[in-house]
């Protein structure tokens, strides 16, 4: 069963094409990987998938339960569901995480008393320092913290659908073996489209479908043994 | 130790007493002064000082180094009156735009009722009570600067005028003639004062008048927090506010003075406060501007003995039709003295801020430290931003710096924001709020959570 149909969707971004016509599907408890070269569009797609403004949609639609999430506005995507876990998160002066992080959960998920305890549990889990909540957003924070941090917030926040941009870039191995694990036990609330340049994460998950971008398109759909072909032929050989 | 009358009643909380119901006609004269004086049956060197004082200001023009303030009609100014008499005398007499900000603002009702001069109402009053003894028993002095002249005459003609002379500039000369109200603190050596000031006031903050005098003196290594202002908007009738701060931080002492104003946006707000601190003093200027038609501020230290210190923290916001045109001076005029400025602007829909500092060091004046930082926030092509830091180092030896910036509003910052559910006006806040967080960091929290929705407030029309 499929939450997230997108349909020939096209954008560009400041008059030049980079989605030309995206049919993927994300299915309900399932991890579908998204690959491709450098330039493919991958970031683009999880960028108009969110909304963000500098991207123009120019046909296609995103369905998630029936809506096409495309005509809703970027804090009304979230609020049905989709999260978007940045390649390279802004830093925010002056914006206490703990503030953040409290304010973006109530206003999602309503009140709820245990909150904090949730929250230091899995900057526990996650090896985030005891500090870490009276930081400003990401300011700061290493490559590897910024990334640790996206994936916090969907351990906490339980979005329908978790697009996470290469955050396995900067991790560290043992954050990397932490996300696999992670996105594992959040099946049941969360379906993911993972981006990665990365194979390495693909040791520690075990996606259902896998898909190969390039000029804007997908150009190759498969299983997981896709990403076996993959890594011994490159991308060149298989699109 | 002096023993302190603290009669509630002169603070004028609870009677717009009927004595001071006369209203002035417009207009200023050397009569509408002596008037002034005997209705408050002044002792003669005030009333001198204020025929003085109001000699310098017939005599100095307008300024016009900074904002405009062409239009300021001095002859259409009453003078004197009882802020109560000149308050909306109705709940319904009250600009919508007002009572809609009190709602916004969450206050109660009893306390808006006040806040807008329409009653006068003490709720805070158990409270005060205690505050009181617990300051009684300190041997602090804490009235108002009418009282204070005739319960503590020798230790206000000491300093009164001192810091800031009658001849400073045309609105301390104008303050000076015709003064009325304001706070009066003393400290005695060595008490910390455990709460702040004014804290517990704030529904007297409203009731001050146009031209009040405030005058803090801090004894050898004492400690003192005063706050001043209140976050609802101050509805005046008046266009014009023109105070006098003046502050002495002896030896060791320590003074934080937090301001918060939001005026009415018809008000201009012209306003001298000036520290002197003397050997080792720490003076903080913790200073807010939002509202008013024109604020020109700029809060000073002279740093008169060695080891003295200031710091010196501001936030001004400019919405449609404003401009904060404030800064500080940090005069600089004993060795091993340092000065630390962090001035933080937003402005918006055509607003207007301008950071106008000035830092000098004396020639003498060996190993000072002073940093300035310069933060401003621009929201679109029609607001204006200016920095004017002014610098007269005649010391070699001393370490000066200053730094500036200008910034929009990133459009990733609001993306990242509002990807995770917050609508544009949310995640706008959120950038500003955390773009003067150094300043809220500084407010007693009761205060700060107030003074965040009063930013969101004048943020009004940030989002198209």
């Amino acid at each position: 069963m499929e939450i997230l149909n997108i349909n020939g969707l096209e954008a560009d971004v400041k008059g030049k094409k980079v989605l030309n016509g995206i049919n993927l599907s994300i299915r309900e408890k399932d991890i579908h990987i998204l690959m491709g070269p450098n330039g493919s569009g991958k970031s683009s797609l999880a960028n108009v998938l969110m909304g963000n403004p500098k991207y123009n949609v120019t046909a296609g639609s995103a369905i998630l339960n029936g809506e096409d999430i495309l005509k809703l506005k970027v804090n009304e995507r979230a609020k049905k569901g989709i999260f978007l876990a940045f390649q390279e998160p802004v830093e925010i002066p002056g914006v206490n995480v703990m503030n953040f992080l409290t304010t973006v959960y109530t206003n999602l998920n309503g009140r709820n008393a245990e909150l904090r305890k949730e929250i230091e549990r899995d900057m526990k889990e996650l090896n985030l320092p005891e500090n870490f909540l009276k930081r400003s957003l990401n300011e700061g924070f290493s490559g590897g913290e910024k990334k640790r941090f996206e994936l916090l917030q969907v351990m906490l926040l339980k979005p329908k659908v978790a697009i996470l941009d290469e955050i396995d870039s900067g991790m560290d191995i043992d954050s990397v073996k932490f996300l696999g694990e992670t996105t594992k036990h959040l099946l049941n609330t969360t379906s993911f489209l993972m981006i990665t340049h990365n194979d390495h994460v693909l040791d520690y998950v075990k996606p259902g479908l896998v898909s190969v971008m390039k000029h804007g398109k997908i150009v190759k759909t498969g299983d997981h043994s896709l990403i076996k072909e993959i890594r011994e032929k490159g991308y060149n050989e298989i699109l | 130790m002096e023993k302190i009358e603290f009669d509630y009643n002169k603070y004028n909380f609870k009677n717009p007493t009927a004595k001071y119901k006369i209203i002035f006609n417009e207009g200023l004269s050397e009569e509408v002064v002596k008037d002034i004086s005997n209705l408050k049956n002044e002792p003669k060197w005030m009333q001198d000082f204020r025929l003085q004082a109001y000699g310098f200001f017939s005599k100095r023009p307008t300024p016009k180094w900074g904002a405009d303030l062409s239009k300021i009609k001095f002859e259409d100014i009453t003078y004197f009156a009882r802020a109560t008499d000149k308050k909306a005398t109705s709940w319904d007499d009250l600009p919508d735009e007002i009572r809609e900000t009190y709602n916004k603002l969450g206050i109660p009702e009893a306390e808006k009722k006040s806040l807008s001069g329409v009653e006068v109402m003490y709720e805070s009053e158990v409270v005060y009570n205690s505050v009181k003894k617990e300051l009684e028993n300190l041997g602090v002095i804490f009235c108002d600067t009418d009282t204070a002249i005739k319960e503590h005459p020798e230790l206000v003609k000491k300093y009164f005028g001192k810091v800031i002379s009658p001849n400073d500039n045309k609105f301390a000369a104008l303050n000076s003639a015709v003064w009325s109200g304001g706070s009066f603190i003393y400290v005695p050596k060595g008490v910390k004062v455990p709460m702040p000031l004014q804290a517990y006031f704030r529904i007297n903050a409203a009731n001050m008048g146009q031209f009040e005098r405030t005058l803090i003196i801090v004894d050898e290594g004492a400690d003192v927090t005063y706050i001043e202002g209140c976050t609802a908007p101050v509805y005046s009738k008046d266009s014009l506010h023109a105070a006098v701060v003046e502050v002495i931080a002896h030896k060791n002492a320590h003074v934080k003075y937090i301001t918060v104003q939001n005026w009415s946006s018809d008000v201009y707000n012209l306003v001298t406060k000036r520290a002197f601190a003397y050997e080792n003093a720490f003076v903080e200027w913790i200073d807010a501007n939002m509202g008013s038609k024109v604020t020109e501020k700029y809060p000073s230290v002279f740093l008169m003995e060695r080891g003295a210190k200031s710091n010196v923290l501001s936030v001004a916001l400019a919405n449609h039709g404003q401009h904060q045109d404030t800064g500080t001076k940090a005069v600089h005029l004993a060795p091993d003295t340092s000065s630390v400025i962090r001035s933080k602007s937003i402005c918006l829909n055509g607003g207007r801020t301008t950071y106008r500092g000035l830092v000098k060091v004396k020639k003498g004046a060996e190993n000072v430290k002073s940093s300035t930082k310069c933060d401003a926030l621009i929201f679109d092509d029609k607001s204006r931003t200016d920095t004017y830091p002014y610098m007269e180092i005649d010391e070699e030896q001393s370490a000066i710096s200053h730094e500036a910036s200008v910034g929009k509003i990133n459009d990733d910052q609001l993306f990242y924001l509002q990807s995770r559910g917050l609508s544009e006006t949310e995640a706008v806040n959120m950038i500003v709020l955390g773009f003067i967080a150094e300043f809220v960091q500084e407010l007693p929290i009761e205060f700060a959570v107030e003074f965040n929705r009063l930013i969101k407030i004048n943020m009004e029309g940030a989002v198209g």
